[in-house]
């Protein structure tokens, strides 16, 4: 049913693992689907140094999550976001037509991964961080999406409060 | 490479003696069987020798045996066939929601055709309640279809109570036997069905004949005119050496079964008690008691039943899975998830399917390459990496895309 290929990367998946303190993590599908995937990759100037998956899913979706982490490994992140399903499905010489499906999964959660590191870069660029769990914030969210507690922000100064205060530890002002 | 099959819901090894009784028919003894001459002779002698052995495995009359080209077949006959014939008196079916395709998609057809079907809920053991069916049972109803045993879990259903409760009400009813037959002993006039379905490959004869079993006096439409084979109830000239080849195969199993039977029950067993031991988190789906001897069902969690049977197949052991990714319609067991099943579990879903043939080396074998195969496929899940840290491995973060779903 399956290419040499996509069974050769089905049984010897590349770069099956986490990345713990990865600049970027994303994740697709959903367990009820049948495909979930999770990709962790690493950023140094702009280029993808390490990458690392782990997929609930079928032999394709195995095959897919491993060949899309090599493909995106070296690369700028300008460059793996222009990989493509059909590159991906061409390069592990053609999947069954209702596999196609899984494929897609690959490449977006790749892209899911690459959009988490820019948006990280984005936040660390706001010097805005969560007063329970340090986390990078935009400042408008009203709940911290790592550790899911709800925050106030300073009606004064627009930074971040811990819970329970009347006055800002930032600029004094009351609450 | 060593070589273990599992997988007889879906084909099983046609018995020598079956293909011995095909032969002649495929050589010399090929006129028709409608044919007057001396050609006709001895394949209408074939097929009349086959409704008897057949008729003797399940205690029927050979009259009521209809020879078809596929247990599929012989659902499509019972279902539109009985429902157009006593249409007259209602327009109400009944089918339970664990049937196989070949029922349920019917009943689309007949919706269609305005009938009215009622699905029946099962419980989480995939057993049909008697007293269910008697509180849906309408003035109007005129057929149920309720499956004798359940090939993707096991289950047997209480088939005697549910006829004696549609007889009470006048209502028509057929059970297809596909699994149960050459696993259990069947007896039609015990069971007091109106009808019943087996296929050849149930007793370990050719794929391309199957049989309905059709209570003497009830009438039928047939779906396939334009001949008087079979008392005009399905027209076409017979397949005549897969038809010898199955009431071949029927004798044999009638001859073997309790033995089978005794030495399906001993293995699996044996995976009930064992496989716990070794491979952590699995769920055992089906009735735990009233269940077909040969059938195991399981949900092996987070792994991925195609990725499961593959990895299998690589070392040489062949089964199969409800899972939606093994589905060429992509869409997870309907029996499984009938029977309350979580969607994310049924696609760890792990069906293994013994016959006749196999042994306790077979069983050994599996026992031994099942642990490692299970570890590896855990450790690229990122399910079990969420089980591990104690987290809930079925959890579906916000935020994310369900477009799958419908898949």
């Amino acid at each position: 049913m399956y290419s040499e290929k996509v069974m050769e990367h089905f049984r010897n998946p590349r770069n099956v693992g986490e990345i713990e303190n990865a600049d970027g993590v994303g994740e697709v599908g959903n367990p009820v689907c049948g495909d979930m995937m999770t990709f962790y990759i690493k950023v140094e100037n702009g280029v993808i140094t390490d990458v690392k998956f782990k997929t609930f899913g079928c032999g394709a979706a195995i095959a897919v999550s491993s060949m899309v982490s090599e493909m995106a490994k070296g690369k700028t992140i300008e460059e793996a976001l222009k990989i493509t399903n059909e590159q991906v499905a061409k390069e592990l010489g053609g999947l069954p037509p209702n596999k196609m499906h899984c494929s897609n999964l690959g490449a977006d959660a790749l892209h899911a991964a690459i959009r988490d590191y820019l948006r990280r870069r984005q936040l660390k660029d706001t010097g805005c961080r969560c007063p329970y769990c340090d986390q990078p914030l935009t400042g408008e969210e009203t709940v911290c999406q790592p550790c899911q507690t709800k925050i106030n922000f300073c009606p004064h100064c627009g930074k971040p409060l811990p819970r329970n205060t009347t006055i800002c530890p930032e600029c004094g002002g009351k609450t | 490479m060593k070589s273990v099959y599992f997988d007889h819901a879906n084909s099983t090894p046609v018995l020598p003696e079956a293909i011995a009784a095909m032969h002649p028919y495929l050589n010399r003894h090929f006129g028709n069987p409608s044919s007057l001459h001396r050609f006709g002779d001895p394949p209408r002698q074939a097929i009349e020798q086959a409704r008897n052995q057949v008729s003797r495995l399940i205690n029927a009359a050979p009259e009521s045996i209809i020879f078809t080209s596929s247990a599929t077949e012989s659902n499509n006959l019972a279902l539109k066939g009985l429902a157009f014939a006593h249409q007259n008196r209602g327009r109400h079916i009944i089918v339970s929601a664990i049937e196989h395709i070949s029922i349920l998609e019917q009943t689309r057809t007949l919706k269609r055709s305005g009938f009215d079907v009622t699905t029946l809920k099962v419980d989480q053991w995939g057993r049909v309640d008697p007293q269910k069916l008697r509180e849906t049972i309408r003035p109007d109803t005129i057929l149920v279809s309720v499956m004798h045993a359940n090939y993707e879990i096991g289950t047997i259903q209480p088939v005697e109570q549910l006829a004696a409760i549609c007889r009470e009400r006048g209502v028509l009813f057929h059970s297809d036997g596909t699994a149960a037959v050459g696993r259990i002993p069947v007896d039609v006039t015990r069971l007091e069905v109106d009808a019943y379905t087996f296929s050849a490959q149930s007793v370990y004869g050719p794929k391309g004949a199957a049989v309905l079993y059709l209570k003497p006096g009830i009438r039928i439409n047939p779906l396939i005119e334009g001949g008087f084979q079979e008392k005009g109830r399905r027209a076409g000239t017979e397949n005549v050496a897969a038809i010898a080849g199955m009431g071949r195969a029927a004798e044999i199993t009638g001859e073997h079964l309790s033995g089978w039977r005794e030495n399906m029950n001993r293995l699996s067993r044996r995976l009930y008690q064992e496989l716990p031991a070794r491979v952590e988190r699995i769920i055992f789906t089906g009735h735990p008691i009233d269940r077909l001897p040969g059938v195991v069902s399981m949900c092996i969690e987070f792994v991925e039943g195609e990725a499961l049977l593959l990895s299998l197949d690589d070392a040489g052991i062949a089964a199969a899975s409800g899972s939606a990714c093994t589905a060429r319609t992509l869409k997870a067991s309907h029996v499984l998830l009938a029977l309350g099943i979580d969607h994310a579990v049924a696609q760890s879903s792990l069906l293994l399917t013994l016959g006749k043939d196999n042994t306790d080396e077979d069983i050994d074998y599996f026992l031994d390459r099942l642990p490692s195969i299970v570890s590896r496929l855990r450790s690229i899940s990122p399910l079990y990496a969420r089980y591990l840290r104690g987290e809930n491995p079925y959890a579906c973060k916000t935020g994310q895309n369900h477009q799958h779903e419908e898949n």
